[in-house]
């Protein structure tokens, strides 16, 4: 019961201030929405038993991207009147329909993990050899999840040093 | 009662002592550095000023706030709320001491143990940026922006590098957990200062960039930057951000004490001819090794003039960064022979 109305609370004011992120005029107050959002996804994590998550949620997103984005928002300074934001134009169509796309993609997630039983997903937990929420998390990302793991990782490389190209262009 | 007065209590006398504690470091620093120039430092009110801390407090409180007439309000309020509140939450997982029998009761001398407690500190502590910058961007005002984007700039950066020598103590003790992280130092034998000196040392620089100490307070450099991010501040919002860079400085001095300094642990815990130092309760040596270390940031600030600010960034960037990885990789190879 408890867990139940700290969940619809949470996700009450996660989809508050998403919609703020996207509504308000002011991009540094946006931004500030964003990091609001974060931590109260952050709380969520925290709610679900998975501690590691939460505390590298707040220490990535809320921590380390959005303080990168506040820098960009503060460097170029988009302090004009609102009306000069409007584009005329932006892809409205576009817009609608990739969020319904992406709504009913997240539809059929939901709809397909509710077909998986429950013992499964249990089973799966017992093969872990290692106790911890980190512990977990660990052996997962080094045993099921290892490609993936590293194609990411070689992503987050191949970005590094795209960066850097970009940045310095007589190396 | 278990559930709730006890942690309630704890939070309160934490919160308390820290409280008292930062004000007396204001008083402590100003004391050490006036010995330092042959000035004798706050005399007047008490003896030896020893009242001085209360006096200020009340200054501060009843000194008007101004607010600039084009700042943004919102911001401007928050920050150093937001720049506050992360110095003091950190406390809840720094195990002062082990256990202690108090009314009969046995009490544990830490709010509490979670067992990501080191990735809590971080992780926290990396939200509280947001203070300085906001501070700076919410004033609308040149000299507070360019404080906050040097401060920021100068956080983001050392952060790495103190991230990554808490990933190194993290390979040896084995544990995210704060009390797990002093254990593992009693098994061992040894505090973990002498199994990690280099990423002590990092640590050590990376926490006085980190806290805006000389010779790393670039961010309040008043000859070039008047007051730096908090130039537009007054009263107690001001009061606020001096609060919490000293609240910051007890952080980083505990964190340091409880992975590399053995925490609550007597010196030389594997050393059995020492054991009558343990008539000493443990909190003692907690306090005492980080008031040596809270010592030492006055100490350095009274000694070293302060950075340019590119030297700054080269040092945190090609100095401090490489030597932790570096760091990194021989304790993962070490831990994967021995093991």
């Amino acid at each position: 019961m408890g867990e139940a109305i700290a969940f619809y609370t949470l996700s009450f004011f996660i989809l508050v201030f998403a919609v703020l992120v996207v509504t308000t005029k002011d991009t540094v107050h946006s931004v500030l929405f964003l990091v609001l959002d974060f931590l109260f996804v952050a709380a969520l994590y925290a709610l679900l038993g998975a501690p590691f998550l939460a505390a590298i949620q707040v220490l990535v997103y809320a921590g380390g991207i959005v303080v990168l984005y506040l820098f960009v928002v503060m460097l170029v300074n988009l302090k004009r009147p609102p009306e000069a934001h409007e584009d005329p134009h932006r892809r409205t169509r576009f817009g609608y329909a990739l969020s319904v796309a992406v709504l009913v993609e997240l539809g059929v997630v939901a709809a397909y993990s509710h077909a998986i039983p429950a013992p499964v997903l249990a089973g799966a937990r017992s093969v872990i050899p290692v106790s911890g929420n980190t512990e977990e998390v660990g052996w997962l990302l080094y045993t099921s999840y290892l490609i993936p793991f590293e194609i990411a990782s070689m992503l987050l490389l191949v970005a590094m040093i795209g960066a850097i190209v970009l940045a310095k262009r007589e190396l | 009662m278990d559930l709730f007065v006890i942690p309630l209590l704890k939070i309160l006398i934490v919160l308390n002592a820290t409280l008292v504690g930062v004000t007396y470091m204001v008083l402590l620093e100003r004391k050490v550095i006036a010995w330092a120039q042959s000035r004798l430092g706050p005399m007047r009110v008490g003896p030896y000023g020893i009242l001085q801390p209360i006096a200020d407090a009340v200054k501060l409180m009843l000194k008007e706030d101004i607010t600039p007439a084009r700042a943004d309000r919102w911001v401007f309020t928050a920050a150093p709320i937001i720049a506050m509140v992360p110095a003091l939450i950190v406390y809840a997982v720094i195990p002062f001491g082990d256990k202690a029998t108090l009314f009969g009761r046995e009490i544990t001398l830490y709010i509490t143990d979670i067992n990501v407690g080191l990735l809590y500190i971080v992780s926290v502590a990396s939200v509280g940026v947001y203070g300085i910058i906001l501070a700076g961007y919410a004033s609308n005002s040149k000299y507070p922006l360019l404080a906050s984007l040097r401060a920021s700039a100068q956080l983001i950066s050392y952060e790495v590098a103190v991230t990554l020598t808490l990933v190194s103590v993290i390979l040896v003790a084995g544990s995210l957990s704060m009390v797990q992280i002093v254990r593992a130092q009693e098994s061992a034998g040894w505090w973990f200062v002498f199994v990690q000196p280099l990423a002590f040392a990092i640590f050590f620089i990376g926490g006085l960039a980190e806290t805006n100490r000389a010779p790393f307070d670039m961010p309040e450099a008043e000859q070039e930057l008047t007051g730096g991010f908090h130039t537009e501040y007054s009263g107690m919002r001001f009061a606020l951000f001096f609060l919490a860079e000293y609240a910051n400085m007890i952080v980083v001095s505990s964190v340091a004490t409880t992975l590399f300094l053995g925490g609550w642990l007597r010196p030389f815990p594997g050393v059995s001819a020492l054991s009558f130092l343990d008539i000493i309760p443990g909190w003692t040596w907690f306090l005492v090794k980080s008031f040596v270390f809270l010592y030492i940031f006055i100490w350095v600030r009274a000694t070293l003039p302060r950075y340019r600010y590119d030297q700054l960034m080269r040092i945190g960037w090609k100095v401090l960064i490489p030597l932790a990885i570096v760091n990194l990789v021989v304790t993962g190879i070490i831990k994967v022979m021995l093991l």
